[in-house]
């Protein structure tokens, strides 16, 4: 079935298929019509799960967690200040091996205030132990979402694994959205109520004593393993999902002439479109230019992509996430990923659309330019009018 | 009061971590017998993370969710809910919590927990400092006493929880004392049979941050209550209530002076003759206040 949905209301209308137990999430912008849609499924018992309406995100990812470690199908989401409000808690669920389920809108920090894009926020989760998605369109949104709780519930990852999606531009644009039917859901994600790591009074147990260093390493190491199962299961999630849906998400990135081109631009969320557009128009010059694009940020795809990058002369990675004193997150993983791969494709770091700014095709091209010039290491691309 | 038969299964096992003496444990384990084995735990950052013991083993024998130091009553929130959609309406959720946890820093997810009406039993085990630190002042240090960081006494006041917590109008608020086990097997028995937000308010004396030999934990306790520092009451359904020896206390003449109870503890150490007469003032004023509540509500027939 196909319905007109916002990013955000697609979201919704993942959730509501993945028939949560408990929902807990405060408002911010521009998260809240997620929230607000979720709270209408409740109420017209089109959803049978409770909401928690917490006073603050730091309760909301609490209150997850403790739903989640008694056995419930749990989902939040929020943005920027809430998503850094709700920090400590974050890497608590991570920590508990908790498979919580957060949508995040990315929105950049203040001050000065902004409710626009940028994905500062969601980088703050790199290294938390969070499997991390970013989507590009609101089909994606919802495809991701649903595979968000295939991969958190696997019994070789249990993670927290979050979706995260670009403000207004993915969370308030209308797009057609096919939707999954419910029995094709259920019959992909894990069955409820038969996950092991659950608190029960039948079995009393702690969870999060304090650990001696010998056995906190452990612990931890026990979540890497996770992390890293989390690639083939993310994998094997995708491939399901494409054999369901129709739409396939077997590999972790989205490629535009990726194999077959001197100089590859690598992107993360709404931008790309433009990207694509700069890529189709530069190849018609004649130019040799593809673009990658990342849709599994956490854990990362560090074996394709240094394998794209070793037919690759050079790469412009576009970062929308102001970053200083240090190259981006995401240029960092990209050459690491070519280093372990023994290759050294010429870099240029493009921090762009910071705070909203527009990226157009014409910001490519111009990027592609520079590169060309000669242009190498980190620049900020000021754009906009 | 009759005297009250304890289940003689220990739900808080040996070999947990805590200092001899510590009052936290000897509330722990009546409020477990009193809960019984069908009780889940949250217990925020706090000596209790630590009397809980180190990972493997566990000195509670009933589920336990560890949870960071703000979030006790959200998590608790979240718990119940999913129990309850889960279908467990038979279970016990409970948080055990600090003053710190509680006062200061978890007072935020508190207030709206009790405002939402979740079904908790919150009991704040107050030794009237971060003691897991190392012996702070917290929002609930009494005025004047010595901690390491009001080295030469508190200059604020004791912050009145209990009272917050009655004016979100939850359905009950208690205070408990380890030196009265049966007022606290009452009352959180009680607790347990009420829905909604229960708060219990527990004095927890502690050796190290009151400076004092461990022996005397007990004598103190009992003392906090004999001097009337430590009002044992509860408020059901807004209906105020003195409990256990303090229902006899609200004539002074009754009441031990305050400095029997502050000269044991070397916290109070420091103290002028005429800081004691202050405090023995702000007992006195709080029990007139007792006093004009208990008038109020015989009035009006309650
Ligand atoms: C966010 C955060 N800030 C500070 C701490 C450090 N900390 C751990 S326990 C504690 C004191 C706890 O005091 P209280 O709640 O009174 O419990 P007690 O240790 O006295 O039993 C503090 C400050 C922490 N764990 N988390
Ligand atoms: S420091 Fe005090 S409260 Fe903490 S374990 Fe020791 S006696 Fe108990
Ligand atoms: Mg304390």
């Amino acid at each position: 079935m196909k319905k007109v949905l916002t990013g955000n209301y697609a979201a919704a209308y993942a959730v509501r298929a993945a028939e949560p137990d408990v929902i807990s999430a405060y408002p911010i912008t521009p998260q809240t019509p997620i929230i607000e849609k979720l709270s209408e499924f409740v109420d017209s018992g089109e959803l049978d799960a409770r909401f928690v309406r917490v006073e603050s995100e730091h309760s909301a990812m609490a209150a997850v967690i403790g739903a989640s470690s008694v056995g419930a199908r749990t989902y939040t989401a929020t943005s920027s200040q809430g998503l850094f409000y709700m920090y400590e808690v974050c890497w608590w669920a991570a920590g508990a091996r908790l498979p919580i389920v957060m949508g995040v809108v990315t929105r950049a920090l203040g001050p000065p205030w902004s409710i626009w894009s940028e994905h500062t926020d969601f980088y703050a989760m790199r290294d938390s132990g969070w499997v991390m998605y970013f989507a590009d369109s609101a089909q994606e949104v919802y495809d991701l979402t649903l595979q968000a709780y295939m991969v958190a519930e696997h019994p070789d990852v249990l993670l927290p694994t979050m979706v995260g999606w670009d403000a207004f531009e993915v969370s308030h644009t209308y797009e057609p959205v096919e939707l999954v039917p419910l029995d094709r859901v259920r019959r992909l994600l894990p069955e409820k109520g038969v996950r092991e790591n659950v608190l029960r009074d039948e079995e009393p147990a702690s969870l999060g004593n304090l650990a001696y260093p010998d056995d906190y390493i452990k612990i931890r190491y026990g979540l890497r393993r996770a992390m890293e199962a989390a690639r083939r299961v993310a994998r094997d999630a995708g491939a399901k999902f494409g054999e369901a849906a129709g739409r396939d998400y077997s590999s972790p990135l989205e490629c535009v002439h990726c194999g077959d081109s001197d100089v590859l631009f690598v992107t993360m969320g709404s931008i790309t479109g433009e990207g694509v557009e700069a890529v189709r128009r530069l190849r018609e010059k004649g130019e040799s230019v593809g673009l990658a694009r990342i849709r599994l940020y956490r854990p990362f795809p560090y074996e394709d992509v240094g394998e794209l990058l070793e037919s690759a002369k050079g790469v412009i990675v576009v970062n929308r996430a102001s970053r200083f004193g240090g190259y981006a997150a995401l240029s960092a993983d990209v050459m690491a990923a070519a280093a372990a791969r023994g290759v050294a494709p010429g870099m240029l770091e493009v921090v762009a659309g910071v705070g909203g700014v527009d990226v157009r095709m014409e910001d490519f091209i111009g990027m592609y330019e520079r590169f060309r010039a000669g242009a190498r290491g980190s620049m900020w691309w000021i754009g906009g009018r | 009061m009759a005297h009250r038969v304890f289940p003689k299964e220990e739900l808080l096992l040996k070999g947990h971590a805590a200092c001899p003496g510590c009052g936290a444990t000897v509330l722990l384990r009546h409020v477990l017998k009193a809960l019984g084995p069908k009780t889940y735990m949250v217990i925020p950052a706090s000596c209790s993370s630590v009397i809980a013991g180190p990972y493997p083993k566990t000195a509670f024998s009933v589920p336990l969710l560890h949870i960071a130091f703000a979030a006790s009553a959200a998590a608790a929130s979240g718990m119940v809910e999913a129990l309850e959609k889960l279908g467990r309406r038979d279970v016990n959720v409970v948080v055990w919590a600090g003053d710190g946890g509680t006062v200061d820093i978890g007072l935020q997810a508190l207030s709206g927990a009790a405002e939402r009406g979740h079904n908790i039993i919150y009991i704040c085990y107050d030794n009237e400092a971060y003691m897991n630190t190392g012996i702070q002042k917290s929002g609930s240090t009494p005025p004047k006493a010595w901690t390491t960081t009001t080295p030469t006494g508190n200059p604020g006041f004791k912050k009145d929880l209990p009272s917050i917590m009655a004016a979100h109008r939850i359905p009950y608020v208690a205070t408990l004392n380890p030196a009265y086990p049966n007022d606290i097997l009452y009352k959180v028995r009680k607790a347990a049979s009420i829905r909604g937000l229960k708060y219990l308010h527990a004095l927890s004396p502690c050796p190290p941050g009151w400076r004092y030999d461990s022996r005397l934990t007990v004598k103190i306790a009992r003392l906090a209550v004999e001097t009337g520092v430590w009002v044992l009451y509860e408020v059901d359904h807004g209906v105020f209530r003195l409990t256990g020896p303090s229902k006899h206390l609200v004539d002074k003449s009754r009441r031990k002076p305050v400095v029997e109870y502050l000269k044991l503890q070397g916290r109070f150490r420091h103290l002028s003759e005429e800081d004691v007469e202050e405090i023995q003032r702000m007992v006195d004023e709080n029990w007139e206040r007792i006093s004009e509540i208990l008038k109020d509500q015989e009035k009006r027939g309650v």
